[in-house]
């Protein structure tokens, strides 16, 4: 692997983490009401005396540029601080939730992408035919659907009416389970979630597999293949779906950078305890260092992932080389 | 099956008001104690809220009680019969110049690691605990000098000022829960880890918490109450989505919805439902208003008869109707008609009458304009429920209709709270106080002038009345029960005539359970007590 290529990756976060930080930091300073309020507000009952020992308390009392330069040290040297929120340690209040959202958002990611490429490619091979129109309609009404509404469908017919799946959550409560059959009782909780998350984001995959697909077919080196009589199902894998995957995977890349906060809705239907939500808890609750945290675990995401989406890039087309990566494999 | 009319509510309500008779809180109760109980199982219910702190000596707020009362339990707890019944304590009386308050506390009672409960644990939470960081002690126990013990069971409350027993006794199932002083003493009390792990003498024992997950308890062997608790756990799944609750409630997932978390639109569909029931009852002691905040810092709101027009303009029934599904109650001040011992009907009346809305508004001074509009007002509906909300859009049109334009204004928490209880930056609001027993507790400092900015859920309109401030005062002080309740019906028809907020409804929650779940509902604080006599039939 190439370090200095790693390296830049990492480099280039820096600024992006920077001005997310800062505009973070500006917007629940913007909003009204800071973590006293939020949290007195949920308590029912305070008075003027609590609010102004807790601020203290939260270091809420100091001036803003203090309050920036504390907020700033701590994402330069990564330390996470306290939540307001949870009266625990940022760091182990996330590091319970990442492994739930990755594995949720992973495989969603994974799957539409799998699924997407498949029939996207079909669509494309018999386009303008019945197959083409009734994948492509079913994605685009798929994708219409609010995620939220596509989860509760899934979960009455699947959880209460047939009874397959379980109802939400990631795992039987109070269950001691030997490692296998947890992943098991794991995996069956994921299958719904998964399942909502990917068919909402299909439509986007099957578009592009498709669009790239018929451009492929057009192209001259399809022509060439075909002028060399080489079988239809080589010139179909080989020479249009292998380049018709550039596209998909950009996607994929791009959609990592939304698999933190895209999920709240799906976190909350299927009751999983995932950073969506969290980050939704953070903002109601003026949590920053919190947010903070959560902002940090998204970046580092976003900058892996991509890098992972360069060393794609590499196998799947050969052209593209160290020249590329340095411009950002686009 | 229980009938889910609105009709049951005002059922609640002739049984609160006419003391003992059935209603549907005793029945569900009665019902459990007529068949055998059967014990052990694990009783699975919907999480209300994840709080930060669950301690109740702390923080007393019903979504920590929801959890923590099982375990942290408090000197007394209300009762359908006698009123109030006695928990760590057994009996308490006071002394004639209101001074002191002696309590008798239970022998027998040991922390669940094995020490004894004795009166120094009443002394360190009361002096250490819920008067310098409770949200409610701060207030009630602001008076309290010192807590005597002269014997192990034996703690003798020491007021600077002459307290009324009725206050402190309507206070004690909320702010009285006790904490071990063993665990507690020198530490810091506000960021003790057990905050979030609560050690007390109830019944049930704090297990674990996954956050986004589940609370679990476990029964506590040690308990003082004979063979009591029936169940062997009781786990708190977090569901933050309503309609996967109502779906977890058809699957058996969970057991039981409190506070209402399933919406009203659901209830007549769960209840049709074989094996599934909607229980109004068990809520009573913990009763919330909707009332309409009028900011008089706007000259227009300033004017009485502006006031009384818009309490002419709302129709509250059409809220009851409407917003609540008949679960709720047309509201007459800030004492609700459940609260027998304080209410009085005798307050001047605003009934539904956009006419006289119309003629008040003329003769304030404020005629229609060429547009039909009167004048424009920013109204904040407060986000804590979703009936808050309904009814900041019911009153929008209202107001409308007698030609007060108004701007909906929406917010999250904590800003709706700054705006309006800090920053004043409102015309209206609808808030949702509670109704905690006794006016002295949360409802007085909704009408109390001179009030510092910055405190939540109190008077912050610019409402300033020396006669209502006295009014206060007096009852605050007063020890004879009869005369104390005379103040408060006083201060009700003041409230009345004044209108400086207007209370609009008076409702409770609902809880929704399947049928194998019994002693539900058993007394008027059931959600937030200790479910000591709930147990599951299998």
């Amino acid at each position: 692997m190439p370090w200095r290529f790693l390296g830049r990756r990492l480099l280039q976060a820096v600024p992006v983490l920077a001005i997310v930080a800062v505009a973070v930091f500006l917007l629940l300073e913007l909003a009204e009401g800071d973590a006293v309020d939020a949290y007195l507000a949920g308590t029912g009952a305070g008075d003027a005396g609590l609010a102004a020992a807790l601020r203290e308390e939260y270091g809420l009392t100091d001036s803003l540029p203090v309050r920036f330069l504390t907020y700033a040290v701590r994402l330069a040297t990564l330390d996470l601080g306290h939540s307001f929120a949870f009266s625990r340690p940022v760091a182990g209040v996330i590091g319970e939730r990442l492994p739930v959202t990755l594995l949720l958002m992973g495989s969603a990611v994974m799957l539409s992408g799998a699924l997407g490429v498949l029939l996207g490619g079909l669509a494309a091979w018999r386009a303008g035919r019945a197959a083409d129109l009734s994948i492509t309609v079913a994605a685009l009404v798929l994708n219409a659907m609010p995620g939220f509404w596509l989860g509760l469908l899934g979960l009455i017919l699947f959880a209460v009416k047939l009874r397959w799946l379980p109802l939400g959550g990631i795992g039987t409560i109070g269950a001691d389970l030997p490692p296998l059959a947890a992943a098991v009782d794991l995996a069956r909780h994921l299958v719904l979630p998964v399942a909502t998350l990917a068919l909402t984001y299909l439509a986007l995959y099957v578009r592009l597999m498709r669009a790239a697909m018929l451009d492929a077919a057009g192209s001259g080196w399809v022509l060439a293949a075909r002028a060399r009589g080489l079988p239809e199902a080589r010139v179909l894998l080989r020479h249009m779906a292998r380049p018709a995957l550039l596209p998909v995977v950009t996607m994929i890349g791009l959609q990592a950078g939304g698999m933190l906060g895209g999920s709240v809705v799906i976190e909350s239907v299927f009751a999983i305890p995932g950073l969506g939500r969290l980050a939704f808890e953070a903002v109601s609750q003026r949590d920053l260092p919190l947010l903070a945290g959560i902002l940090l675990a998204g970046t580092v995401t976003v900058v892996a992932v991509n890098i992972i989406v360069d060393l794609l890039y590499r196998r799947l087309d050969p052209r593209v080389g160290d020249a590329a990566a340095r411009e950002g494999g686009r | 099956m229980h009938s889910t009319s609105a009709r049951v509510f005002g059922g609640l309500r002739a049984l609160l008001l006419g003391a003992a008779a059935m209603g549907a809180g005793v029945a569900a109760a009665t019902e459990a104690v007529a068949q055998e109980v059967q014990r052990g199982g694990r009783l699975t219910v919907a999480a209300d809220t994840e709080p930060r702190n669950i301690n109740p000596a702390m923080v007393a707020s019903n979504g920590v009680f929801f959890v923590s009362s099982k375990v942290v339990e408090p000197l007394a707890e209300m009762d359908y019969e006698a009123g109030l019944r006695g928990v760590l304590a057994v009996g308490w009386e006071g002394s004639e110049d209101g001074r002191t308050i002696t309590f008798r506390l239970r022998e027998g009672v040991a922390w669940s690691d094995g020490t004894p409960f004795t009166s120094a644990d009443v002394a360190f939470s009361a002096m250490e605990v819920w008067k310098p960081l409770q949200n409610l002690g701060r207030a009630i126990f602001a008076d309290l000098e010192a807590v005597e013990t002269p014997d192990d069971h034996t703690a003798v409350f020491r007021f600077t000022r002459p307290t009324p027993l009725q206050l402190i006794e309507n206070a004690l199932p909320a702010v009285s829960a006790v904490l071990p002083r063993h665990l507690y003493q020198g530490t810091d009390i506000a960021q003790n880890p057990l905050n979030n792990a609560p050690v007390g003498t109830g019944p049930f024992l704090f297990a674990e918490h996954r956050p986004g997950e589940y609370f679990r308890l476990t029964r506590n062997p040690g308990y003082w109450g004979e063979g009591q608790p029936y169940l062997d756990e009781i786990v708190y799944r977090v569901l933050p989505d309503a309609a996967s609750k109502a779906a977890a409630l058809e699957t058996g997932d969970i057991q039981l919805t409190a506070f209402s978390a399933v919406p009203l639109t659901d209830l007549a569909r769960l209840d049709a439902i074989d094996g599934i029931s909607v229980i109004p009852g068990g809520y009573e002691g913990i009763t919330y208003h909707i009332t309409l905040e009028i900011n008089h810092r706007r000259a227009e709101l300033a004017n009485p008869l502006v006031r009384r027009a818009l309490a002419h303009a709302i129709d509250r029934n059409f809220i009851v109707d409407v917003v609540f599904m008949g679960y709720a109650a047309a509201s007459t001040g800030p004492v609700p008609a459940t609260a027998a011992d304080f209410y009085t009907a005798d307050v001047p009346a605003h009934a539904f009458d956009p006419a006289e809305a119309e003629r008040l508004l003329d003769e304030a001074g404020y005629p229609r304009g060429a547009d039909g509009t009167r004048f424009s007002l920013r109204l904040r509906p407060a986000p804590w429920f979703q009936m808050t909300r309904a009814t900041g859009d019911y009153v929008r049109q209202a107001l409308q209709q007698v030609g007060i334009a108004v701007e909906l204004v929406t917010a999250d928490s904590g800003a709706h709270s700054v705006a309006v209880y800090t920053d004043h930056d409102f015309d209206l609001a609808i808030g949702s106080p509670v109704w905690r027993n006794d006016p002295a507790i949360s409802t007085t400092i909704l009408f109390q002038g001179g009030l510092p900015a910055g405190v939540p859920f109190s008077n912050q309109y610019g409402y300033d009345d020396p006669e209502m401030n006295a009014l206060i005062a007096a009852a605050a002080a007063e020890l004879d029960r009869d005369r104390r309740v005379a103040l408060y019906h006083d201060f009700q028809r003041k409230a009345a005539t004044d209108l400086p907020i207007i209370h609009l409804v008076d409702f409770t929650f609902i809880t929704v359970a399947r049928d194998e779940v019994k002693g539900v509902a058993s007394n008027p604080r059931w959600a937030t007590s200790s479910w000591a006599d709930t147990w599951v039939a299998r």
